[in-house]
């Protein structure tokens, strides 16, 4: 029994590699193939599908406005969430509790709810197709996911670090940055890899808020499934070429990663 | 910046603003008389004057759609309803 | 940890607030706003009252999908919690494999949305993709473009693929935290594995399962991209789940003020849910 446990992550894992297996020789046939019948292997092997992709603009755009909006939004729910963890994980305050609840709530609170209103307030700003429209919306669940997991890494400093070096002479602004960002590195590092993750796989505000300009890759592969005929090879190599960005941010941070999906409460 | 998207109306304005005053007197109440620690109510849980403020003006709002969802008399009585329930709450949870 | 008071701690919260109050607060007066009223376009609004929700609370239709919806998120959470936890327990404890596995499993939890419903959606078709082909050959009738019972047998799947790991990775991390003083004190006792489980790892299970759970039940329960982009709700409307069916009103049939009394209900749902398992976390979290 205890000799064959390691049986059971490998058939796991076996399971999650198997439909990635499947796009990944997808993107590898012409889609003439793909639509002729079943293969479990390319028979024309073939890399048309990424060199048009990386000769497309709209394309190869469609990668540029996505990692940018999701770069954007990494650094602003970091830089607004560090003071606010901060305050959380020491003091209490009038109503902390139910603000805490409060930005919780819109973690959980679906996108589908706010995608009109959100058209609507966005244009109104004159923000519309624009990055930083995207950006600014998915603080809406990145800035309270934030806020959550640096204040669970910031609870595990002990508090006498602040006091001593208060006593030491140190102003709050320098205290912060010297001595509790370094202690704290590993969370924020691991609450901007989840900024990173949210904002790069959510579509529905991404799709809404652009037109041309910010358009997300993963929108323009919609259009292509639905215009441009079924392109099932374009289509599969772009879905492989959006799971890079991911695979190596993971590599970064895998050995905080579980800590930071418990919330940095273990 | 052109807002009339938002479609205003005098009914919505006054729901927004009574939930605005209501946050405002908890403030003043907190501030003129202290309500400190959380208190262990009949549901078991332990809350302060915000968990059952809180607690009031969920129920108020299922309260409400039960209402609709059960019967065609006016809403006018499951607003009552809800403030009988939110004094019980105050009272007791 | 003791925690000073201190009122003062509201400025360092304010950004944070002013930032979410824009995309939370104005969206959503605008949706209550929405919800009393009716529009044929071009900024006219009619008052309305109560009547959408009138109207949505007697609609066979949105009983349908918020049925489908606690049907999908109780499937999920009974195969998806135990399932991750089993898994958890199984992984080597530390050293390079720990890592493999951690990297490979969190894979899926980092590929768009819609990504994943188009790869499952080459990877389920029956006559091209290799798991509808396979179970075709193996003798299984699917066609998850037809059968209503194979779309939900796919979109389950598909689920499971994609957020066992999140479980997974959470249940590790609690176990991690585990002391090896506590197994070895169970070693010298004899217990059994199962004692092992029940005493030892389940109880500091506890925490991150809650955590687990909560974002499991919110997260499938707005679930929207994957299956629109692989079954697009159908065949029929049998796998349109609430927040599809919430996008077809607004946007595909702009009927705002159903849409809106839909969106309310269902964010009062998620909000009471939320509530409840803030409150028991707390509560248990601080009685420890």
């Amino acid at each position: 029994m205890t000799r064959l446990r390691w049986l059971i992550p490998t058939v796991y894992i076996l399971f999650l590699m198997l439909p990635i297996y499947w796009l990944l020789i997808m993107s590898f046939k012409t889609t003439n193939e793909i639509l002729g019948g079943f293969s479990a292997w390319p028979q024309n092997f073939t890399v048309e599908s990424y060199v048009e992709i990386f000769t497309d603009p709209t394309w190869y755009n469609g990668y540029i406005n996505s990692i940018t909006y999701v770069a954007i939004n990494t650094v602003i729910s970091v830089a607004f969430a560090l003071p606010a963890a901060y305050a959380f994980s020491r003091y209490r305050f009038l109503g902390d509790k139910h603000l805490f609840f409060w930005l919780l709530t819109n973690r959980m609170a679906p996108p589908a709810v706010f995608a009109l209103p959100f058209l609507q307030l966005y244009s109104a700003m004159g923000l519309f197709d624009t990055h930083l429209a995207v950006a600014l919306s998915h603080c809406l669940f990145n800035i309270p996911l934030a806020v959550w997991i640096l204040e669970g890494f910031m609870s595990g400093v002990p508090k006498e670090i602040d006091e001593t070096a208060y006593i030491d002479g140190y102003s709050f602004p320098r205290f912060f940055t010297r001595i509790f960002m370094p202690l704290v590195a590993s969370g924020i590092g691991v609450t901007a890899f989840f900024c990173f993750m949210f904002s790069w796989v959510e579509l529905l505000l991404a799709k809404t808020l652009t037109s041309v300009e910010a358009k997300p890759i993963a929108a323009v592969m919609t259009r292509t499934a639905s215009t441009s005929g079924y392109e099932l090879g374009l289509l599969a190599a772009a879905g492989v070429l959006t799971i890079i960005p991911g695979a190596i941010v993971i590599w970064f941070v895998r050995n905080y990663i579980a800590k930071g999906f418990a919330l940095g409460r273990v | 910046m052109d807002l009339s998207w938002m479609a205003w109306t005098w009914q919505t304005a006054t729901f927004f603003v009574v939930i605005a005053l209501l946050l405002a007197g908890m403030r003043v109440w907190e501030w003129a008389q202290p309500g400190g620690a959380p208190r262990h109510g009949v549901l078991g849980l332990d809350t302060t004057r915000g968990d059952r403020l809180f607690i009031s003006l969920l129920s108020a709002a299922y309260i409400h759609l039960g209402w609709l969802a059960a019967t065609a008399a006016p809403l006018w009585w499951a607003t009552v309803l809800s403030v009988v329930f939110a004094a019980a709450v105050f009272r007791w949870v | 940890m003791n925690k000073t008071w201190n009122n003062g701690a509201w400025f360092m919260v304010l950004p944070v607030l002013l930032i979410v109050a824009l995309n939370a607060v104005v969206p959503l007066m605008t949706v209550v706003n929405y919800s009393v009223q009716e529009t044929f376009g071009d900024n006219l609004f009619f008052f309305e009252g109560a009547r959408w929700f009138r109207d949505v609370l007697a609609s066979e239709r949105f009983h349908a999908s918020l049925g489908r919806q606690f049907v999908f998120t109780g499937i999920i959470l009974a195969i998806e919690i135990p399932l991750g936890v089993a898994i958890a327990l199984a992984m080597p404890r530390g050293g390079i494999w720990a890592s493999v596995c951690l990297v490979l499993m969190a894979l899926p939890l980092l590929i768009p949305w819609n990504v994943v419903g188009a790869m499952w959606n080459i990877f389920a078709l029956p006559d091209i993709g290799l798991l509808g082909y396979g179970l075709n050959w193996l003798g299984f009738d699917y066609n998850f473009t037809r059968q209503p019972l194979s779309a939900w047998f796919t979109v389950v799947l598909m689920d499971v693929w994609h957020w066992t790991s999140l479980v997974v990775l959470l249940a590790y991390a609690g176990l991690r935290s585990i002391d090896d003083s506590y197994y070895q004190a169970a070693r010298i006792d004899g217990a059994s594995r199962w004692a092992v489980f029940r005493f030892i790892q389940l109880p500091k299970l506890k925490h991150v399962l809650t955590i687990a759970f909560l974002l499991r039940f919110m997260d499938s329960f707005m679930i929207y991209t994957e299956p629109f982009v692989l079954t697009g709700g159908g065949p029929g409307n049998t796998t349109t789940f609430l927040s599809i069916d919430l996008v077809k009103a607004a946007l595909g049939e702009f009927n705002l003020g159903i849409a809106a009394a839909m969106s309310l209900i269902y964010f009062l749902m998620t909000l009471l849910v939320c509530w409840l398992f803030y409150t028991l976390m707390m509560q248990g979290s601080e009685k420890s």
